[in-house]
């Protein structure tokens, strides 16, 4: 599968300015962006549980270039909400697509292999991973270091590619119950505010999770830091770190596609993509909404409707 | 003459030391680790490298300079007068669970806050009054480079006691005066036998061994000054960057900062805060131009500051300690050491020579 979508890539090429896809990183644990701008170039590219990076992330800042992108479902519902957004052009978006079989979420890696930055040697198959530390070896299943995302994904096909190789895949599941937002939302609201407050407390305001997310498309002109208006506090109180992550969370309500990439960038390991899920659900439910899966579609806080379907503001 | 504690008297040790100093260990919270203030009771994380190491402890991510308020003038109400109050408020402070990398950051911190023409009178009350306890590594990780740098995994540059963990103990070993006051006030320290000497020293020298050949860096500032117009390099080095602050934040050297004025009414308060060059906001001028608007700017500055610009005006001393920290915290795994060695391996275009 690997080598038809080097092909494809490579019959691409010449038309293109250049196509992002994973290459390996600093070691045998951790992949990395590949940028393929020569065939030889995609000689490097890699496809497996370690293509963690949602390389959408870089298609707005790409405008005017003609560029090729390889995808994983979850990253295929971010291109759509840039095309419905209007912020990439189709036409000078070429998607290569293959069936996703789930990839690793580090922080479980670094649980289940604490030695994991002693790494030596990863080999991987369709249904896990074997380690070897500078110490010892150790085999894992995917299922037990798999991103939460991959073990709720509806899409492990790209829902638009140019070019899709390997066979479409069957979905894990076929509805997201947001099992661990109820679990948690079962909680009394002085346990959810200690828990955001612990949590948030470490945040180094690096806005790694605001940078990493392919909808957070204000860039270089975020709230967060403009100085006038002067909205959110230099301060580093934990108030004034969680407001951040509210605002960015309301930003994202019925954009997000939940890939995830706000909690895998952060360095410090806080679970910000709860609140992100929180909102996913009331537009669920507010406006039978799923985000990311049709370009004509228009998110629904985008648009105005005088009566809203659901929202029986008469009976009120 | 080195010193011997046992694992089991380390929290004790720790303790005793609380009644002079505020102390600060690294500690894991959620899955991540950082230093905080220390007390009995609390798992310490010394088995491994801190996710964000001890630099906010002498450079906070937030500091308050000063407090300001303004008043109208009774006699001239058209006039108003500002009282101005400075924050000082450094106390004797104890570092515990350093690398040697993250003590040597303070190396740089001081090349920068107290030996130019302009001192930092803040830094220099924190940094005068801390004590810095650190652990030579005998074990390092695949984005350990320290040795590329200038430093090595028992490297002694800013710590003030350096510990080696041996079995059920550690060797100590002072660096300073300061160290060595610390290690003399505990009767839980007693003398190191030949012994334990020599394993601490079999230990330091199988660590050296097992970090990879390091490259000549003599040439970089040439190299990176003749890269300087390469553009078309530096937008293939940073294309997979989203331009966080991750890197900077983490970085044990980085100690750009940013000042805001927060008014509340007639009242207010001056902050210092980590700033970093990543950020397309660090060199946003008032006219509205910005000399690094790209992404591609800001790395051959980052870049250029630790392996360039830094060591011209510090006689030599690159500002990267080679923790790793960079590379294993960022979210698409840059690899700082990737970059700089392209820019050293780049062939650069020979000279015009008008005499030919």
């Amino acid at each position: 599968m690997l080598d038809k979508l080097k092909e494809s890539i490579k019959a691409a090429l010449p038309e293109l300015d250049f196509v992002m896809g994973w290459g390996m990183g600093y070691d045998p644990l951790h992949a990395t962006p590949l940028y393929m701008y020569e065939p030889e170039d995609v000689d490097n590219l890699v496809w497996g549980p370690l293509n963690v990076h949602n390389l959408a992330v870089h298609l707005p800042s790409l405008k005017g270039k003609k560029v090729g992108i390889v995808v994983k479902g979850c990253d295929s519902r971010s291109v759509v909400e840039l095309l419905q957004e209007g912020l990439i052009n189709r036409e000078d978006v070429v998607i290569f697509g293959a069936p996703c079989n789930g990839i690793v979420d580090m922080s479980k890696i670094r649980k289940a292999v604490p030695d994991a930055h002693f790494v030596h040697s990863v080999e991987t198959d369709d249904n896990g991973l074997t380690i070897t530390t500078d110490k010892d070896t150790h085999k894992l299943s995917l299922a037990e270091v798999m991103a939460d995302k991959c073990t709720r994904c509806r899409f492990p096909n790209a829902v638009v590619a140019d070019h899709f190789v390997g066979e479409k895949r069957e979905p894990t599941v076929e509805n997201d119950a947001y099992e661990d937002l109820e679990s948690f939302e079962s909680q009394g609201f002085e346990e959810r505010r200690d828990f955001w407050m612990t949590e948030m407390d470490r945040c180094i305001r690096c806005y790694a999770c605001r940078n990493a997310c392919p909808l957070c498309v204000c860039r270089d002109h975020c709230v967060a830091q403009s100085r006038n208006p002067h909205w959110v506090s230099q301060r580093d109180g934990v108030r004034d770190k969680f407001m951040f992550q509210i605002i960015h969370a309301m930003h994202m309500a019925g954009r997000c596609t939940e890939c995830g990439e706000c909690e895998r960038a952060c360095p410090m390991d806080i679970p910000v993509l709860l609140l992100k899920r929180k909102l996913g659900t009331v537009i669920h439910d507010l406006f039978d909404y799923d985000s990311g899966l049709d370009a004509e579609a228009r998110p629904p806080l985008l648009a105005f409707k005088l009566e809203e379907e659901s929202i029986k503001e008469k009976d009120w | 003459m080195a010193k011997y504690l046992k694992n089991d008297d380390l929290g004790q040790w720790l303790s005793e030391l609380g009644a002079d100093y505020k102390v600060y260990a690294p500690v894991q919270e959620g899955d991540s680790i950082a230093f905080r203030p220390f007390s009995k009771g609390k798992a310490l994380r010394i088995d491994r490298h801190a996710t964000v190491g001890p630099k906010e402890i002498l450079f906070p991510a937030c500091e308050e300079l000063l407090r300001f308020s303004y008043q109208k003038d009774e006699e001239n109400p058209g006039r108003e007068n500002i009282q101005v109050q400075v924050e000082e408020n450094a106390t004797p402070t104890l570092i515990f669970g350093s690398r040697p990398c993250d003590a040597r950051g303070f190396d740089v911190f001081d090349g920068a806050f107290t030996q130019c023409s302009v001192k930092d009178s803040y830094y220099i009350a924190r940094r005068e009054q801390a004590a810095v306890v650190s652990i030579a590594c005998t074990r390092t990780e695949n984005t350990c480079f320290c040795n590329w740098v200038g430093g090595a995994p028992d490297g002694t540059n800013g710590s003030d006691v350096l510990l080696t963990p041996i079995q059920e103990g550690f060797v100590a070993e002072s660096i300073t005066e300061k160290g060595e006051a610390l290690l003399a006030g505990s009767n839980l320290l007693a003398e190191a036998t030949p012994e334990q000497e020599k394993e601490a020293k079999a230990l330091r020298a199988a660590a050296h061994e097992s970090l990879p050949e390091a490259p000549d860096f003599e040439c970089m500032p040439e190299q990176l000054y003749g890269l300087f117009d390469n553009m078309d390099f530096w937008e293939k080095q940073s294309a997979k960057c989203i331009s966080c602050g991750a890197c900077t934040y983490l970085c044990p050297t980085c100690h750009c900062f940013n000042i805001t004025d927060e008014r509340q009414g007639n009242e207010g308060e001056r902050l210092r805060t980590w700033d970093n060059c990543m950020s397309r906001q660090f060199t946003q001028e008032a006219s509205g131009h910005n000399p690094r608007s790209e992404k591609a700017y800001r790395l051959k500055n980052r870049v250029g500051h630790k392996f360039c610009y830094f060591p011209e005006l510090h006689k030599g001393h690159i500002a990267c300690v080679g923790c790793g920290r960079c590379i294993k915290s960022c979210p698409v795994s840059l690899d700082i050491r990737q970059v700089v060695t392209s820019a050293k391996e780049c062939r650069l275009p020979a000279e015009d020579n008008d005499n030919e």
